[in-house]
């Protein structure tokens, strides 16, 4: 059995109607006006064990609500939802005892304390063993680099620093799944890389199941093996990068460097699509003209100083996909 | 069921511990808000004093007297007030989304928000409530026995339950709504007002009010006809002046049963 399984899971709100005008606040208290706004229509996968899935879908799609609904926050209003074994939302203490959660934008720190003793009260609070809380603790500073800021209160950290304890927080009572929302929304590029790195370490080595949402295309390409890309309340894709680029064309960019005074860029196959001084972009389907054959007859129509074949890049494809959804 | 107890209390005491902490990084601040609640309830039972020394007395009632209701109302309230902080910004963390962090923790919410961020300088009140409570349960002459002394413990609790549900509740509200519900203070801040004097000075319907629906009367003005002998005071039976401070649980539970019901709501709405 898979660790989250999710059938047909719906869920649709309703959003209050605001007048305006002077006496507007007052016509809606006395006369409530709402619409219905569907923010899942339902979304059906599975999870395996050890997976590290990434949810990427614009704002206001209905990512967030998903991992709400998983996570125990809020009941769907139809569909199930089982997490080892249990559904989240009837049975909250003890779905949540067995996951962590890292929400990017809020700390679960308490703001003016050593960052040790939150990590004490979280052990508490979860009660773990003092043995297996010793040897986690012992275990996420090594790896997070965290010695030396363990006696800083939380609001004198780096926003680096301060999700990586975040990180190493949700960590401490062993969770066998992660949740985290937006992890790396606001790092600096090495903070970024250090809190994917920890992620995917501890993934790997502790079997530890990981779902996060983001909008860094390179949190996906860094971490996911899988993406689950949701529009507009539907799951448009499950699978892994590859058929995400392939949902939008198949087509890449050839890039030439010409030797200089060239004035003919013209090449059958293969559309202009840009062009600075000596360096061209030229568009083509490899499903149409092989990338040999296309670099073949470039070789043989003009000088060439240098060249790359480059996908296209993910938040392009990202794009397209999302003003492409229904 | 006792362990669970016993975890829950720890777990209450290392968050509030965690509290005074944080507290303490801003001592000015902390000094400066105790002594200001020290002075600011010391101020409060020298008006009813200065009403005494001016007209004497209310028809029937010695200061001492009215002492013993006011001390077990503030005692009770400064105790309900101290875990009542994080009901007090619930609001806010609905609003935030802070809540959700609640949920996502093992325990049940009103608990976490009862060990949130709990005000030890809030002892400026209770301080002054129990030493004014000793001061009229000296001077009131009461034949002090085990049963009294206990009655008079169960007051003191009874009433912080009925003051912490009604914080419960007030908070509660904001499952619904995200409008400022000050208005609810009318029978917080003022059940306490209410509750500093003898229930005779009110028009019937307010004491009805405050004897069934929000139960204050129940925790001082009732049983305060047994613990002096006087069972004219309440009009009721001996038994039942004994017996009405132990409303104060069972409405306590009552409140948490309504959160309850306003956390399902939260669940499926998500606001």
């Amino acid at each position: 059995m898979a660790q989250i399984e999710v059938r047909g899971l719906r869920k649709s709100f309703r959003a209050p109607l605001r007048s305006s005008g002077p006496f507007g606040a007052l016509r809606d208290l006395l006369h409530r006006r709402t619409r219905t706004v569907e923010a899942l229509k339902g979304i059906t996968f599975d999870i395996e064990a050890g997976q590290i899935v990434g949810c990427i879908g614009p704002n206001g799609a209905g990512k967030s609500t998903a991992i709400k609904i998983i996570a125990g926050i809020m009941n769907p209003d139809g569909g199930e939802a089982t997490v080892l074994g249990r559904t989240p939302w009837a049975d909250r203490i003890a779905h949540v005892r067995h996951i962590g959660v890292v929400f990017g934008q809020r700390t679960q720190l308490w703001w003016d304390l050593p960052v040790i003793d939150s990590f004490a009260l979280l052990r508490e609070i979860y009660g773990v063993a003092r043995r297996d809380y010793d040897e986690t603790l012992a275990d996420v500073v090594e790896r997070f680099h965290l010695a030396e800021v363990l006696d800083s209160p939380v609001r004198q950290l780096s926003l680096g620093l301060r999700m990586r304890c975040d990180l190493a927080a949700a960590l401490l009572h062993r969770p066998s799944i992660l949740f985290l929302d937006e992890p790396t929304i606001g790092l600096d590029a090495v903070s970024k890389l250090a809190l994917r790195e920890a992620i995917r370490d501890w993934s790997a080595e502790r079997g530890l199941t990981v779902l996060l949402t983001t909008h860094d295309m390179d949190d996906i390409e860094d971490l996911c093996r899988r993406v689950l890309l949701i529009a507009d309340g539907s799951l448009l894709l499950d699978g892994a990068i590859d058929d995400l680029r392939r949902m939008s064309s198949a087509r890449r960019t050839l890039m030439i460097d010409l030797a200089a005074g060239v004035a003919n860029a013209e090449l059958e196959g293969a559309e202009l699509v840009r062009r600075e001084g000596d360096r061209l972009w030229l568009e083509y389907d490899p499903e149409q003209v092989a990338t040999h054959e296309l670099i073949a007859r470039a070789a043989s129509a003009f000088p060439i100083r240098d060249l790359t074949v480059a996908d296209r890049p993910i938040e392009e494809v990202v794009a397209q996909v999302y003003r492409d959804a229904p | 069921m006792i362990r669970s107890v016993r975890r829950h209390a720890r777990i209450y005491g290392r968050l509030a511990a965690a509290s005074v902490r944080s507290q303490w990084q801003y001592r000015a601040s902390f000094a400066l808000y105790s002594a200001s609640q020290l002075v600011a309830t010391l101020a409060e039972f020298g008006a009813i004093w200065a009403l005494y020394a001016r007209f004497g007395s209310l028809p029937g009632w010695r200061l001492s007297e009215v002492a013993v209701l006011y001390g077990i109302s503030n005692v009770a309230f400064a105790l309900a007030e101290a875990g009542a902080r994080g009901f007090d910004v619930f609001p806010g963390m609905v609003r935030t989304g802070d809540f959700d962090r609640l949920l996502l923790r093992p325990l049940p919410t009103a608990f976490q928000l009862a060990a949130h961020d709990v005000q030890i300088m809030r002892v400026g009140r209770l301080a002054q409530g129990a030493a004014i409570l000793v001061w009229g349960c000296m001077g009131v002459g009461i034949q002090w026995d085990a049963a009294r002394v206990a009655l008079l413990a169960i007051c003191v609790v009874g009433g912080a339950c009925i003051f912490a549900g009604l914080f419960v509740l007030q908070a509660t509200l904001a499952f619904w709504t995200i409008e400022s519900l000050e208005v609810v203070n009318i029978v917080t801040y003022g059940g306490n007002q209410m509750a500093q004097y003898p229930l005779t000075i009110y028009r019937p319907w307010f004491r009805l009010f405050f004897t069934v629906a929000v139960p204050l009367a129940a925790i001082n003005y009732v049983p305060l006809a047994a613990l002096l002998s006087r069972p004219d005071l309440s009009g009721l039976p001996a038994p039942l002046n004994w017996l009405a401070p132990c409303v104060g649980a069972p409405f306590l539970a009552a409140c948490l049963r309504i959160w309850k019901l306003g956390e399902r709501r939260y669940a499926s709405t998500g606001s």
